[in-house]
């Protein structure tokens, strides 16, 4: 143990969602300056914990002590006031104000506006975080937000700051940064409670280490002297099977299947990114994987691959050689593509409505006069018949015989919504972030399952923020960045560096890649 | 003490059924307690409001003349609503309807024989529909706000009837009433049993558009479309539709039969156009609506629920001396509690003593359970 | 006092219920609720303050009752929309079929009955004051009440940390939970401001714009008002505006259903013909300007999209459920 005195105490800590005990009896306790990491599978109890702590989340039971002191934190106002500060997540931000205001939104009212930005931005550079307190919060990249909701924890100057899953948003080298802060921060002797799944950085960095599953502590143990693989076995329990990447036999000679022509798309909304002059060549029996930051471009390019936003030529997209960027996302489907979208519930899937129904949703178009007949009637017996095919498949786990979609798992629903498109065994697979907020199984799974469709032929195309899993999974690797797509550079030569830098919107020229012609 | 909702993991099928009937029971009760504050006994009250007009023949005709309309009109509105597009227009998709079938008799009088009606309705029907194209293709060109829009467009189409009726289709007959010329037998919709009272083949017409909509909104592609559309557009157009079309498309059948039950009103109950041709059908309609949770099947019901509270209305006033104003405030209670209950549908509703202040942390939460899942 | 004078006073007459109803929703707005409600708690507004007015004798009494009487009603709204999270169109509208049957309920008595008048405020030696002086220091409480709001609300919007709260529970709900921010508390305080105000607007009605009960009398007027809030893009000054333009438009159409071709003589050729050609048009259609004015200008507002919806708060009309 690196600090001091036990900073915060809890015992018993207990949340209880319906009939669901999202945290069962949790012990954790945190010295006065350290690193304490919190691991966890998604789904394991990590956020409500830490919710609670932060007294957005009111426990069933519990204790919780403060500097040896018995607390109830009723709200977010009474932790601050402890001295607790938090980094969300999914940012506690507001896009319409400035950064200044944001701030201030959690800061003692008497304190001008204009007091708060000269502070904000006077500590944003002691911390090497620059920041324009005037700026708004809409027009600002990922990892800027990110300084502004640090910024905002730092200027309540707590003694425990809690970050949950703060780097999966950021480049290497941004992470790189933010364990310089953090670091310093320790130094300053202030303790901070770590969230993440990346068990790379939680060794690096960590003291200790807190492992949850499914809502109870499994065990506690130093990061250190662990191995990522031993981690990953107290986080999920079971040994996870790695996934097995053949290498893809025929790379570079294959036919292309989806090719990506010059696409530009003017920016849709005042905060979208506008896509400039995108050129890529996915071939069969490969899988080309597509890095990059959230927000530069993933969602815009996604939307114009998949036909939900037309393309002015029909040359700009091509589905195994026929034009189609005229054509809208049924008719791409019917060339032979299918797409999984980032957004599961309220656009991969109909939140509400059955899985039945939300099979109907992508392939009432693909299938002629299979789900759907004469006069646009739509046959209920068939689409049960494919619905109950696809959950046998990927294994998806429900509690109903046809529940709707937001009754499941984000997992279980991600399986499903993958098996819905791998039924059809499409020769153009677009996935976008497959396995994001999906736990280890069924990330295996799905990770797996989209190797082998691309074995059996197909061309896929994986969108994704995880880098780790790219690496996994793709035979190139290609980055996007505000906007603009590097060359695919195959696996062998790519390296976390390479991609991190490009990443971070390093000039392409500046990485060694290779051509894929050159290979051929 | 405070109310606290729980989702629930999925829709209780129960309060689904239940909810139209707590809803009209807690009606009821509030209306009992109106008829207390003017002073007047609620059981009387309430008996010549919802049973006496179910006594007698004749008046059971009024109610099958009163519910045609909303039934046309609800069961429009709730292809709108369930694509989430907020028509509330239709008052004034009725009243152009009414306008647009009876220009035949009035310019073609000579014109007399059994074609007239069915192009009169046709007539209605294109009418209705296309004052509500004028909302819908700007929301789904200029994304322009369809409720206001389709509002604003009730109060042109109710002025534009007043035009008419007193200035180029007035009857010059009439004296100084303005009131258009009575139609001609052919142009009238036949009654369903002469014998026993005035009701009309309308609410016929009613219940097989009623039939014809729940088959296209629970069995179709169309229908699912409307569907995922209206809960969740995204997904929508990831599965191949056009939210644009489908806004089309649901004003446009909306607007049909709101023109349609126009058509049926002047041609089936009034004989004639005059400036006032409804008692807010279209307002009521949206009730109607709800109060049939947006099923085309529960709409016939809810249709007769509401021509009774309007046939009520007028009987009350007769035998106990109410004003018949008492209708509309009725009619408004019974969607707030409608749209009240429909709460419980997806969530439960529970009553949360906070915890005392001081420490132990270990908070003890009682919970009252108001409904189960 | 002169022709123009008078009817810049009119026209102030006019706008002012507009006003007072649109500067309250748009509050409401800001932090993230649709009530579409303003038309009933307009009327209940109105027939409230005639009644109290009537039975006091008290036109004062009247305003404050309306203003109350708007408030309380727009918590049924409240209850609704906000604890029990039901859909705020519906529950908007339904607040508006239940406002128009119960202020007609309610108003059966006063109909036909003379009101009570809210006088104007004279301010001897500048009322005087050619063209301007009767429009800035001789009008009547409720113009001064709608200019002081008006004011009230940019202050406290863009000067206040209050109004930065109320702003950012409207930008995102979620964000504002997640900080501690009371979202539903906050809600309810905007809501019973609009329903406050859109009592205000419905007392002017029926206190100083005509100074009797008609079932109702509102016309359409609250759901001007929720069209102005669009066709400001939710900035209090652009309210103030639009209700002006609003104003004038509805008096120019009642001037020229009023006005007599034959006083028109005197004009010049021209505008004496164009005089005629307006007067030959129906008069229903120029009562229907107001309302086409109002889809015209909606159309022209929305058709930038990218102006709407950098402007629009961005959890309008969303439902609301703090996780516990």
């Amino acid at each position: 143990m690196a600090g001091g005195e036990t900073l915060l105490d809890v015992r018993g800590l207990t949340k209880v969602f319906g009939t669901l005990k999202a945290c069962d009896g949790v012990d954790l306790d945190i010295a006065r300056g350290e690193i304490h990491a919190l691991l966890g599978e998604n789904g394991a109890g990590k956020s409500t914990l830490v919710k609670m702590l932060f007294g957005s989340l009111e426990p069933n039971a519990g204790e919780i002590r403060w500097n040896g002191e018995p607390v109830r934190i009723t709200s977010p106002s009474e932790a601050r006031r402890l001295g607790i500060g938090m980094v969300f997540q999914h940012f506690s931000l507001f896009e319409a104000l400035t950064a200044a205001e944001n701030i201030a939104l959690s800061l003692d009212a008497k304190t001008p506006i204009s007091t708060i930005a000269a502070k904000a931005q006077a500590l944003s550079y002691s911390y090497g975080l620059p920041l324009d307190p005037y700026a708004l919060v809409g027009d600002l990249s990922v990892g800027e937000r990110q300084r502004i909701e640090i910024i905002r924890c730092l200027l309540q100057t707590p003694q425990l700051v809690i970050l949950d899953e703060p780097t999966s948003v950021l480049t290497p080298q941004e992470a790189d940064k933010l364990f310089e802060t953090l670091e310093r921060l320790r130094g300053e002797g202030k303790s901070i409670l770590y969230i993440s799944h990346r068990l790379e950085e939680v060794k690096r960095m960590c003291d200790r280490a807190t492992v949850l599953r499914h809502g109870k502590v499994v065990g506690h143990c130093d990061p250190r002297q662990e191995t990522a693989a031993s981690l990953a076995r107290m986080m999920v329990g079971t040994e996870v099977h790695a996934v097995v990447r053949s290498v893809d036999e025929g790379a570079g000679t294959a036919d292309v299947l989806l090719r990506v022509d010059h696409l530009n798309r003017a920016p849709a909304t005042p905060f979208s990114i506008p896509l400039r002059d995108i050129s890529l060549d996915v071939r069969a029996g490969e899988v080309i994987g597509i890095a990059g930051v959230a927000g530069n471009g993933q969602g815009e390019f996604f939307e114009a691959v998949s036909g939900e936003v037309l393309q002015d030529r029909a040359e700009a997209v091509s589905i195994r050689g026929k034009p189609a960027g005229r054509d809208g996302i049924s008719g791409r489907r019917r060339m032979g593509a299918a797409f999984v979208p980032e957004e599961r519930l309220g656009h991969g899937a109909a939140p509400a409505m059955k899985l039945s129904e939300n099979l109907l949703l992508s392939r009432h178009a693909t299938d002629p006069g299979v789900y759907v007949g004469a006069f646009g009637i739509v046959r209920g017996a068939a689409i049960s018949a494919a619905a109950k095919r696809i959950n046998q498949m990927m294994d998806v786990r429900k509690s109903a015989e046809d529940p709707p979609a937001n009754a499941l798992s984000g997992g279980n629903l991600q399986k499903f919504i993958i098996g819905r498109e791998l039924d059809r065994q499409p020769s153009v697979m677009v996935v976008n972030q497959p396995t994001w907020g999906v736990d280890a199984g069924a990330a295996a799974r799905i990770r797996q399952s989209l190797i082998e469709l691309a074995r059996s032929g197909s061309a896929v195309l994986v969108i994704s923020q995880d880098l780790d899993e790219l690496f996994e999974i793709s035979d190139k690797i290609a980055v996007m960045h505000n906007g603009e797509l590097s060359k695919p550079m195959p696996r062998a030569e790519a390296t976390y560096e390479k991609v991190g830098l490009l990443m971070g919107g390093a000039e392409p020229g500046h990485v060694h890649h290779h051509d894929p012609a050159e290979m051929a | 003490m405070r109310l606290e909702l729980v989702k629930r993991p999925q829709q209780s099928a129960l309060f689904s059924a239940l909810s139209p009937f707590i809803a009209f029971g807690l009606m009821v009760v509030a209306g009992g307690v109106i008829f207390l504050i003017l002073g007047k006994d609620p059981v009387n009250g309430l008996y010549a409001y919802f049973i006496e007009p179910l006594t007698e023949v004749w008046s059971l005709h009024e109610l099958a003349i009163k519910a045609a309309p909303l039934i046309l009109i609800a069961v429009g509105l709730s292809v709108c609503f369930l694509s989430s597009n907020w028509n509330i227009g239709a008052e004034g998709q009725f009243t152009i309807g009414a306008i647009a079938g009876s220009a035949i008799p009035l310019y073609f009088p000579q014109f007399q024989n059994g074609a007239v009606l069915p192009m009169m309705l046709i007539c209605g029907a294109i009418g209705g529909a296309a004052w509500a194209a004028i909302p819908a293709i700007l929301k789904a060109r200029f994304n322009t706000n369809e409720i206001l829009t389709s509002l604003m467009l009730v109060y042109v189409a109710q002025l534009i009837l007043d035009w008419l009726v007193r200035g180029p289709w007035r009857d010059p007959a009439a004296m100084s009433f303005p009131q258009a010329p009575a139609f001609h037998s052919w142009a009238i919709v036949p009654e369903l049993m002469p014998m026993s009272g005035r009701a009309n083949w309308g609410i016929v017409l009613a219940i097989v558009a009623a039939v014809a909509v729940w088959f296209m909104l629970s069995r179709t592609l169309k229908g699912f479309e409307v569907k995922v559309i209206g809960q969740s557009p995204r997904a929508g157009r990831f599965g191949g539709f056009s939210t644009a079309r489908t806004i089309v498309f649901a004003f446009l059948v909306s607007g049909a039969l709101a023109g349609l039950a126009g058509i049926v009103e002047v041609s089936g109950a009034i004989g004639r156009l005059q400036p006032q041709i409804s008692p807010g059908y279209g307002f009521a309609a949206i009730i109607v609506a709800f109060l049939g949770r947006l099923n085309p099947l529960g709409i016939v019901a809810a249709g007769f629920v509401l021509a009774l509270s309007y046939l009520g209305g007028e009987a009350a006033q007769i035998g106990i001396g109410v004003t018949d104003k008492t209708v509309r405030a009725f009619q408004g209670m019974l969607l707030f509690f409608v749209l009240a209950c429909d709460t419980l549908i997806h969530y439960r509703v529970r009553l949360v003593r906070p915890a005392p202040a001081a420490p132990p942390a270990a908070a003890p939460v009682t919970e009252t359970a108001h409904g189960h899942g | 006092m002169g022709m123009a004078e008078a009817i810049l006073l009119t026209i102030a007459t006019a706008a002012t219920p507009l006003l007072l109803a649109a500067i309250g929703e748009l509050v409401v707005e800001r932090s993230g609720v649709l009530n579409l409600g303003v038309e009933g708690m307009m009327l209940m507004g109105a027939v409230t303050a005639f009644g109290v007015a009537l039975m006091t004798g008290n036109a004062w009494l009247g305003v404050v009752a309306g203003a109350l009487a708007g408030l309380l009603f727009s918590l049924f709204f409240g209850v609704l929309a906000l604890t029990l999270v039901t859909n705020q169109v519906a529950t908007g509208l339904a607040l508006t079929l239940l406002g128009i049957g119960l202020s007609g309920m309610i108003g059966v008595a006063f109909v036909g009955q003379p009101g009570v008048k809210l006088e104007a405020i004279f301010i001897p030696g500048l009322t005087e004051l050619p063209l301007v002086g009767r429009l800035f220091f001789g009008q009547d409480p409720m113009f001064y009440i709608s200019i002081l709001l008006t004011a009230g609300v940019m202050w406290f919007l863009f000067r206040t940390r209050a109004g930065l709260t109320l702003r950012s529970v409207g930008d995102s709900h979620s964000s504002a939970h997640a900080l501690g921010i009371k979202v539903i508390a906050i809600r309810y305080m905007a809501v019973m401001f609009g329903g406050a105000c859109a009592g205000l607007a419905g007392a002017q009605l029926s206190l100083v714009y005509t100074t009797q009960w008609i079932e109702n009398m509102t016309a359409g007027r609250g759901w001007i008002a929720l069209a102005l809030v669009v066709f400001a893009s939710w900035r209090p000054w652009r309210v103030l505006a639009g209700a002006y333009l609003f104003g004038a438009i509805t008096i120019a159409q009642l001037h020229i259903q009023a006005t007599n071709l034959a006083d028109l003589a005197s004009l010049p050729g021209p505008l004496f013909w164009f005089a005629g050609l307006v007067k030959s048009v129906p008069s229903q259609f120029l009562s229907a300007l107001p309302y086409l004015a109002t889809v015209i200008v909606l159309v022209l507002i929305s058709r930038n999209r990218r102006l709407t919806m950098m402007n629009t708060p961005a959890s309008l009309g969303r439902p609301f459920v703090p996780d516990r």
